[in-house]
């Protein structure tokens, strides 16, 4: 379904030349839920940007459905993790879901059905006359989360869309995204920091090094596919999973992991630091 | 701030050398493109040089302007309404919005009036200048006041209001005197939107001096532009409407520089009480 | 809430009850003298005009000024060459065009809406720009994300997001052009409020100028009051989102 073939990206501006995304191949199967995790400032949202056509790699190539991605492609829906700033203000819940859909010339009673349907598999068929800002973190996400549900993408990619809300929601939240993978069968690439999140929720577990990203590990998630928060995360093999992404998290940010390629500049005190977050 | 919000991405703007540098010629090639345009025009014959004249006819006519005594009369007599009718506003109006707030229930009390008074265009007092004072550095004063008084206590108000209740609390609750509580309580706070409130006034205050020697003929640049289009001296005309122009622009600059220096003293000062 | 009001009234009644004073006539005089200046012929034919030139100028200005600042905020390096142009345009105090636009349009109605509609077009257009500008930048790329381009992106994002500056900068303008219309007029006409109101104090009816001055007032005031209904409309979610966030923060 998705393809990304030697994908980098090179800052350049004012003298400075950083290198955020080195070298990164990995491909998303249809159906597929594949998790990204990776130390701090690692490239994740450069990454993630790329992917969506937001942003020009300066090398290798995103395929969706065998066609290179070079700009927002229809198949693509993006949930940011800035909930609070991804939704029309000016828009009711109902307007903001559908507008996405208006745009795609669909006609009003599908767009209707589309809006209503996304908003009751979230939870949030009451809130359809709400604006964003009367709702919680949690529930605005869930939002912008139906927004891309009724947008019916090939591929839905988060950007460590619950890095914002609290321990608690954060949980619901997990549990929605995946009852929504299991039941819909969409295929969704997921960014995230929290190695216990990634591991709780993908099919497979993509570790990426530090900056200038490569990646560092693929991991097959091999707990079974009905999972809860209460059992999971107590299970012994989540906790050898999690111990072993956690293991390569910290090689990737002390940058002295497996990294396949010997080319890296290893230089003493002039290791290429990670611009600050 | 949790990690991975900019994820090691420096802003795109970085791309393309120093955006201040560029901004500043990009900017200069604007300004002189403008003047170009003006100069192109008339001598094109697309508008008539009898009501456009060239850029290079109203420098010649500044230069004259600059050479004449009477010019910086008029300069000056502008700059003292200004300045004296800004003081006189500035005053009333800290003065007067720290006393609405201060005392109790007077705020709830004033607001229907405020939100009366406010409106009514400075200009139509006008004739009531006129009959008052006639040409008179009164006239001007009456206008220049009337018009930036609002601007000042409206955005006492709004500072007053800004402030603390926790602070207020605390400082009530360690016995600080009304007098006490607003020097080292209200006013800090209140400070930034008070120097707002004299910026805004500061561009009214000019607008209002200028009309109000234009219209009522007090002494002044506003006069001198009357003068000039009576007597037919287009040239001079534009080029005092530069001056005009130019001293806006000096008092926007100089204004925007004084409040972001109260704004950022501010800051530091309620930077190290939250630590 | 209306307690003051009523007593600054009241208070001017009696102060000037007895007032012998030619420039201070008795408030009694100058609301008896009210009706009978401003109903009838001169409604028709000078407050009307007045009001009419001031929507001409003030709308010209407000579909110039957003439109124009949508153009200039939407594109940094125009951005950039034109800004101290308009820094400068802006300076200028409004009224100086008075004497300006006369060269080119005459005494006529022309000249009076353009003069309204050159004085009033800055703040719109300075506002504008710096809303246009300060488009949320997550906002821009979800808009983006989901294919909101061109027109669509124009409607739905940048004008919206930008409303709240624009309305600031419409809000600027009301006052501007509230003086410009009388100032227009006071310097050259045959009709309107503000050669109304000077006639009057050349030909000494001070109790007649001194309605005029009431009428500008009450004018002022109505004007503002349908500014804020409209804008409490538009802005809805604004102020909504703002309260909001202050609660949270």
């Amino acid at each position: 379904m998705l393809d990304v073939r030697g994908l980098g990206k090179v800052y350049e501006g004012s003298g400075r030349r950083v290198e955020a995304v080195r070298d990164l191949t990995f491909t998303v199967g249809a159906g597929e839920l594949v998790c990204l995790v990776g130390p701090s400032g690692c490239g994740k949202t450069t990454l993630l940007k790329c992917v969506a056509g937001l942003l020009a790699p300066t090398a290798g190539e995103v395929l969706l459905r065998g066609r290179p991605v070079t700009g927002p492609p229809p198949g693509m829906a993006v949930v940011f993790q800035e909930y609070g700033r991804s939704l029309f203000p000016w828009m009711r819940v109902a307007e903001n879901v559908g507008l996405p859909l208006k745009q795609k010339k669909l006609p009003g009673s599908r767009r209707r059905d589309l809006v209503a349907d996304a908003l009751r598999s979230v939870g949030l068929a009451d809130a359809a006359g709400a604006y964003p800002w009367q709702l919680s973190g949690g529930m605005q996400q869930r939002v912008a989360i139906a927004r891309a549900l009724a947008y019916e993408p090939d591929v839905l990619l988060m950007d460590e869309p619950f890095a914002a809300v609290d321990a608690q929601t954060r949980a619901d939240l997990e549990d929605l995204v995946r009852g929504l993978w299991r039941e819909r069968g969409i295929t969704v690439l997921f960014v995230t920091h929290d190695i216990d999140e990634a591991v709780y929720l993908g099919e497979r577990v993509l570790v990426l090094s530090a900056s200038p990203t490569v990646v560092q590990e693929q991991l097959r998630i091999d707990l079974p596919p009905e999972r809860d928060q209460l059992h999971t995360r107590v299970a012994p093999r989540f906790a050898e999973l999690r111990t072993h992404v956690y293991a390569q998290v910290q090689a990737a940010k002390r940058g002295t992991a497996a990294v396949p390629t010997a080319d890296a500049p290893t230089v003493p005190g002039r290791t290429p630091t990670p611009p600050a977050t | 701030m949790k990690d991975g919000h900019l994820d090691g991405a420096p802003p795109e703007r970085a791309r393309g050398g120093p955006p201040g540098l560029t901004n500043a010629a990009l900017g200069a090639a604007g300004l002189g493109g403008f003047l170009a345009l003006c100069e192109a025009v008339p001598r094109l014959g697309v508008v008539s040089a009898e009501y456009f004249p060239p850029v290079s006819r109203i420098a010649d006519a500044l230069a004259g302007e600059l050479g004449d005594g009477a010019f910086w009369t008029a300069l000056g007599d502008t700059l003292t309404g200004w300045a004296l009718g800004l003081a006189i506003a500035v005053t009333a109006g800290v003065l007067a919005g720290v006393v609405i707030s201060v005392v109790p229930y007077l705020r709830e009390a004033t607001a229907s009036t405020i939100e009366f008074l406010r409106p009514i265009p400075s200009v139509a007092l006008i004739p009531l200048a006129v009959l008052l004072y006639g040409t008179e550095l009164r006239s001007v004063l009456l206008l220049v006041v009337y018009a930036s008084f609002w601007q000042v206590l409206l955005q006492t108000l709004y500072g007053v209001r800004d402030v603390d209740p926790v602070a207020e609390e605390t400082a009530r609750a360690y016995g600080l005197g009304t007098w006490a509580r607003v020097r080292h309580v209200l006013w800090p706070t209140a400070l930034p939107y008070v120097m707002t409130g004299v910026r805004l006034a500061a561009a009214v205050a000019l607008i209002l001096a200028v009309t109000a020697e234009l219209v009522i003929g007090a002494p002044g640049l506003g006069a001198r532009i009357a003068v000039a289009q009576t007597s037919q001296a287009v040239p001079e005309m534009y080029a005092l409407v530069v001056v005009t122009g130019v001293l806006g622009l000096l008092i926007n600059v100089g204004a925007r520089t004084v409040e972001r220096r109260a704004l950022a003293w501010h800051q530091s000062v309620r930077g190290e009480v939250a630590v | 809430m209306l307690a003051l009001p009523a007593l600054l009234v009241t208070v001017w009644w009696f102060a000037s009850a007895d007032s012998t004073d030619v420039y201070w006539p008795p408030l009694r005089t100058i609301l008896t003298t009210f009706p009978d200046v401003w109903t009838g012929e001169r409604l028709r034919a000078d407050v009307l005009p007045s009001l009419l030139r001031l929507l001409a100028g003030y709308t010209a200005a407000a579909v110039l000024g957003v439109a124009l600042g949508t153009v200039i905020g939407s594109c940094r390096r125009v951005r950039a060459v034109c800004e101290p142009v308009l820094e400068f345009l802006r300076a200028v105090p409004p009224p100086v065009l008075v004497p300006v636009i006369m060269l080119f349009a005459g005494i006529g109605d022309t000249m009076k809406v353009a003069v309204i509609a050159s004085g009033c077009v800055w703040p719109v257009l300075l506002n504008t720009v710096e809303g246009v500008r300060a488009v949320d930048p997550v906002l821009a790329e979800t808009a983006r994300g989901y294919g909101i381009t061109g027109a669509a992106r124009l409607r739905h994002v940048v004008l919206r997001s930008a409303s709240p500056q624009i309305f600031t900068g419409l809000r600027q303008a009301l006052s501007i052009g509230i003086i410009l219309m009388v100032i227009s007029e006071m310097f050259a006409a045959s009709n309107g409020l503000g050669f109304t109101i000077v006639q009057f104090q050349r030909q000494f009816a001070i109790p007649g100028m001194w309605t005029g001055i009431l009428l500008l007032g009450l004018l002022g005031f109505l004007l503002s009051v349908v500014f804020q209904l409209v804008e409490r409309r538009v802005l809805g979610w604004y102020h909504g989102l703002r309260a909001s966030s202050r609660r949270s923060s």
